[in-house]
């Protein structure tokens, strides 16, 4: 392709590089914003008066020396202990990644290589099964989880992050196995390994950037998961998702609109750092994987 | 594989899904042909900070009798499905019965909350996934022209928008989409009316949800095309570039087929997520002009009284308008499956 | 908020040195409550108490998990911190129980009137009340020779005044949120009409009558000086028009008035504007249109005797008339004993003499509430007529206390 872009006719790549900046501008402006916004009292970030406040912090200057404070970081870090619930989802998203894709892989591997009808139909059961609205499922766990005592553990809720996301790990990673020739394992068995030391030891080795991807996806969702860290976890283990959500208050009590902000840029920035990291494996993975229907 | 083996590979995955989605389904299924007992009501008095007054209470003596007799409530079939709150069949008769033509019939269905929320669902399904896997489809064409120095910087800020929790993602264009906002006041100035609001009026209300959706979701089509275009048989190209085709023939004959396998797998977990469509509509306030089958059953559950029967039953249908959604697909894949086996 | 956490270390710790070394408790307390600062005040006392396990989980969600978790036996909450609305959910499943013999042997700082007796028998123990009122800008008021209107009537007289003047082109704010805070207005309001909710001593809804539309139409004329995006305006989003100076008259919680100007970066032309009275009157009535609602503690039913009385001692610790200082008085318009309400708690207070009802108990009002906030937005937004809104409404909350069995 990149033969190609080089000949691309000046019009064309006029064309191309301005939708371009216009869908980065798309995608990036509310962050650069939100991120501008949260070094700003709240008057100013909502800037209701007048929207160029928030570009020149009129209010926040009234109340600290310049137009930026970085109050709201101090107050959300420090005084609500938003740390806390940083490590809280840490410890959430490290263990819902190897344990999915660990329970993924097993299945995932089986799945593509048995010739069985019921393989079909197993795949199909678990895609109705994401059909099922978490908030659904997250009312229905509370009464068990009460009574036998497992509410509120951290523990409890990342097993059920794990089986929510287990039928997206399971369709993403089989088509990934599907692509590995079977000829690979069938050798290592002849080799006088067993099924599994064939999976562990020839067939795993290949299929890094199919693993991180799907791993990926998973990280994701347990980092952004709201439905089932607010109804299931203690206050105290709370993530940073419902944290950011208590900040904003309730109806009859005041919240802290600019902790909310700060947290959410905070939030943000390990994703970014995420992203630069994996970048090139998601693409090598998907492009191993070419994820088919 | 031998049966023995599949099993012991598939029990980890297999039990956690049983444990945690297939029984709760089980029970949600029993839940909504169940209700709760009729309860028993007396009046009595009460009394608190603000003085006395009579208050109706449960007579929980009563009611406890019935409770222990039958445990799971009274069986009803599925007249939750059928009352006001879901598919509301006498209601929908009647409108039909009494309207004089088809618009005055949709409005009368507009009236039902089950409805409105389906219609609304329904729209939001069906024109945020095409247009997300246009826009996706776009961004990962011009993205692969690109310097290469340039891709991997646009490529991040690219997925910024999927990767953000959808909570948080809605919340701050919300903030800024207020008509004093920075977004609504640009929208003012380009549609020349000072007066404009978005989040006051049904119909941008729903274009706004819908952008906020195509935003959203265009990063997960784009990569997984990017990804597609980086498996393009490059001889395919050049042997086509010789033949004569232009540069439009040359993506519409091989660059779109080739993705085109892609394209069920995206289309097939958006229809599915976009079905459920939940948080924005939390995040945009929006519940005066659109809801959603999930925000439905939110709105059951987090009342002061939980309505756990008709949480269920919507839950219920929403898994059937999933499946039906699917059903195109999962053909397909069956007969994939067939011509493999 | 920064202000009223930091100002609550400190009251901790002055306490602390104070502390009540007499509250000594044998047994297991586990609490679950809103959060707010009133709250953590009162928990923190309930944990000076030596002796046993006291646990807390204090979010904005507890309403969702206060049924399941004190369902079990034992249950794994020992208490719960409720509102006048949300008790009826653990009324409705029986999980409370009854506190008339630890009243008795503990509860001697308790005034009558904190008491929530329910068929005779002590259920809660209210320690705070709230309720929405008015809420103005004297200075915009004056400066436009307005007197502070008693009525929703005066109100709007005042609001075209304003708006006229060019002062403010939306000068009433609202908490009118499609949902709960919308059919919130609609209760206060229907009440200030000297509304009946239900048909006496049955769950049958009468709501769509002369006094309900009335309501609805001046909820519609009320909104047309609002912002035109008051649907999606919670109480959170009316305080920040507030608070920018965009609005001038407002129906708001005293939970709320009293924090109002306190965060950083008000203009001092707001500040010093900031205003309150007490709840409004509508129509020929004279009743207020405003519903008082109290904030207390409940002990559940299934756990042992003993671990129900630590809970109780460990309450009484935390809502103890010695615990009143300068610090958690201005969180609160507390009912403890010896308490004198501060200048911003005036209009709780003006509600409670106005004789403002307090929020219905009924089982099944909270079913009404979820029906009017989810049926009224077409009426606010002129799809359809009062009259057929509260239809509805009516359809609405019947189809809801059937599944319920309230309604045959």
């Amino acid at each position: 392709m990149r033969t190609h872009s080089e000949k691309n006719p000046v019009h064309l790549s006029v064309l191309i590089n301005g939708f371009v900046i216009l869908w980065l501008l798309m995608a990036a402006f509310p962050f650069l914003w939100t991120v501008w916004g949260s070094f700003k009292v709240e008057l100013d970030f909502f800037s209701i008066a007048n929207w160029t406040n928030a570009l020149t912090g009129e209010n926040t200057q009234r109340t600290h020396e310049g137009a930026f404070t970085a109050a709201a970081y101090e107050g959300a870090w420090l005084q609500e202990e938003f740390w806390l619930a940083a490590i809280n989802t840490a410890i959430v998203c490290v263990s819902v990644v190897v344990i999915s894709l660990t329970f993924g892989t097993l299945g995932a591997y089986a799945l593509s290589r048995s010739t069985h009808k019921y393989t079909f139909w197993l795949l199909i059961t678990a895609l109705i099964f994401r059909a099922m609205p978490p908030v659904t499922l997250v009312a229905g766990y509370l009464l068990p989880f009460f009574e036998w005592n497992l509410w509120g553990h951290l523990s409890t809720s990342i097993i059920v992050l794990v089986a929510i996301n287990q039928p997206f790990t399971l369709w993403m990673l089989h088509s990934f196995f599907q692509k590995i020739p079977k000829d690979l394992d069938e050798s290592a068995k002849v080799d006088g390994c067993n099924q599994f030391q064939a999976f562990w030891h020839v067939i795993i080795p290949v299929m890094w950037p199919g693993v991180i991807t799907t791993g990926l996806f998973s990280f994701l969702l347990a980092y952004n998961d709201f439905a089932v860290t607010a109804m299931l976890l203690a206050k105290e283990n709370h993530t940073m998702v419902p944290k950011i959500a208590s900040f904003l208050g309730t109806t009859q009590t005041e919240g802290n609109v600019m902790f909310a902000v700060a947290s959410v840029v905070s939030a943000t920035a390990p994703l970014f750092i995420l992203i630069m990291f994996f970048q090139r494996q998601i693409v090598a993975g998907l492009t191993q994987g070419a994820v088919k229907g | 594989m031998k049966h023995r083996t599949f099993f012991w590979f598939i029990l980890p995955t297999a039990l956690s899904m049983l444990v945690f989605i297939a029984m709760p389904i089980v029970s949600v299924v029993t839940q909504s042909v169940y209700t709760p007992h009729e309860a028993v009501l007396v009046e009595t008095e009460s009394c608190g900070p603000f003085g006395c007054s009579k208050e109706t209470v449960i007579d929980q003596a009563a009611t406890k009798s019935l409770r222990e007799a039958e445990p799971l409530g009274r069986f009803v079939g599925l007249e939750i499905y059928l009352d006001r709150g879901h598919l509301a069949v006498d209601e929908v008769a009647q409108a039909w019965r009494d309207s004089e033509g088809i618009s005055e019939f949709i409005s009368e269905l507009n009236n039902l909350p089950f409805y409105r929320a389906m219609g609304f669902t329904l729209t939001y399904t069906f024109t945020v996934a095409p247009l997300m896997l246009l826009l996706g489809f776009l961004i990962a064409v011009s993205v692969n022209r690109l310097n290469r120095y340039l891709k991997g910087l646009v490529i991040f800020f690219s997925l910024l928008p999927m990767i953000v929790s959808p909570l948080i993602g809605s919340l701050v264009l919300f903030w800024m989409v207020d008509s004093r906002g920075i977004l609504g006041t640009f929208l003012q100035w380009v549609a020349g009316d000072p007066d404009l609001s978005v989040k006051a009026s049904t119909s941008l209300t729903w274009v706004m949800l819908i952008v906020y959706g195509v935003w959203h979701a265009a990063p997960f089509s784009f990569i997984v095309f990017y990804a597609g275009l980086q498996t393009l048989p490059g001889d395919l190209l050049e042997s086509a570039q010789i033949d004569g085709a232009n540069r439009w023939q040359r993506t519409w004959h091989i660059v779109v087929p080739h993705l085109l396998p892609l394209v069920t797998f995206v289309a097939l977990i958006q229809l599915m997520d976009n079905f459920r469509v939940f948080e924005p509509i939390v995040g945009f306030n929006s519940e005066a002009h659109a809801t959603s089958l999930s925000w439905f059953i939110f709105n059951d559950l987090g009342g002061e009284t939980r309505l756990l029967s008709s949480a269920s039953a919507t839950s219920v249908l929403t898994i059937i308008g999933v499946a039906i959604l699917l059903a195109p697909v999962l053909v397909r894949t069956w007969r994939d499956y067939q011509r493999k086996g | 908020m920064q202000f009223k956490l930091a100002a609550l270390a400190l009251s901790a710790s002055l306490m602390s040195g104070t502390a009540y070394a007499s509250c000594q408790i044998d047994g297991r307390v586990s609490i679950v409550g809103n959060e707010f600062p009133a709250i953590h005040a009162v928990v923190e006392g309930a944990k000076e108490c030596k002796g046993g396990e006291i646990t807390s989980n204090l979010t904005a969600d507890h309403q969702k998990i206060n049924v399941a978790g004190m369902t079990g036996n034992p249950a794994e909450y020992t208490s719960a911190i409720i509102a006048n609305s949300s008790i009826v959910a653990l009324m409705n499943d029986d999980l409370l129980r009854p506190l008339d013999d630890l009243v008795a042997k503990f509860g001697q700082q308790l005034k009558p009137n904190q008491l929530i007796k329910i068929d005779g028998k002590v259920m809660a123990i209210a320690f705070m009340a709230n309720a929405q009122h008015f809420v103005y800008r004297s200075d915009i008021l004056a400066k436009h020779g307005i007197e502070t209107p008693k009525s929703y009537e005066e109100v709007l007289a005042a609001a075209k005044i304003i708006r006229e003047k060019g002062e403010l082109e939306f000068p009433v704010g609202g908490a009118y949120k499609a949902g709960w805070n919308l059919a919130q207005e609609f209760v206060n309001m229907y009440y200030g009409m000297d509304g009946k909710f239900f048909e006496p001593g049955s769950a049958k809804v009468s709501i769509n009558n002369g006094k309900g539309i009335a309501a609805l139409e001046m909820m519609k004329s009320l909104s047309g000086y609002m912002n035109p995006d008051f649907l999606t305006h919670d109480s959170n989003a009316t305080n920040a028009e507030y608070r920018a100076g965009n609005v001038a008259m407002m129906n708001m919680w005293g939970s709320r008035a009293a924090t109002l100007t306190e965060i950083e970066g008000i203009p001092q032309e707001v500040k010093d504007g900031f205003a309150i009275s007490g709840p409004l009157t509508v129509g020929e009535s004279g009743k207020s249109a405003s519903t008082l609602w109290w904030d207390g503690f409940t002990i559940a039913k299934n756990i042992s005797d003993k671990d129900a009385e630590a809970t109780f001692k460990a309450f009484m610790n935390g809502i103890a008339p010695s615990r009143l200082n300068e610090e958690t008085k201005p969180l609160a318009v507390w009912l403890i004993d010896g308490y004198e309400p501060t200048e911003k708690a005036k209009g709780v207070f003006n509600a409670a003499n106005m004789q403002t009802k307090p929020y219905p108990m009924q089982p099944f009002m909270g079913l009404l509430h979820s029906a009017l906030g989810g049926e009224l937005s077409d009426f606010m937004q002129g799809k359809e007529d009062a009259a057929s809104a509260l239809a509805d409404v009516e359809a609405a909350y019947t189809a809801a206390a059937r599944e319920k069995g309230f309604l045959q």
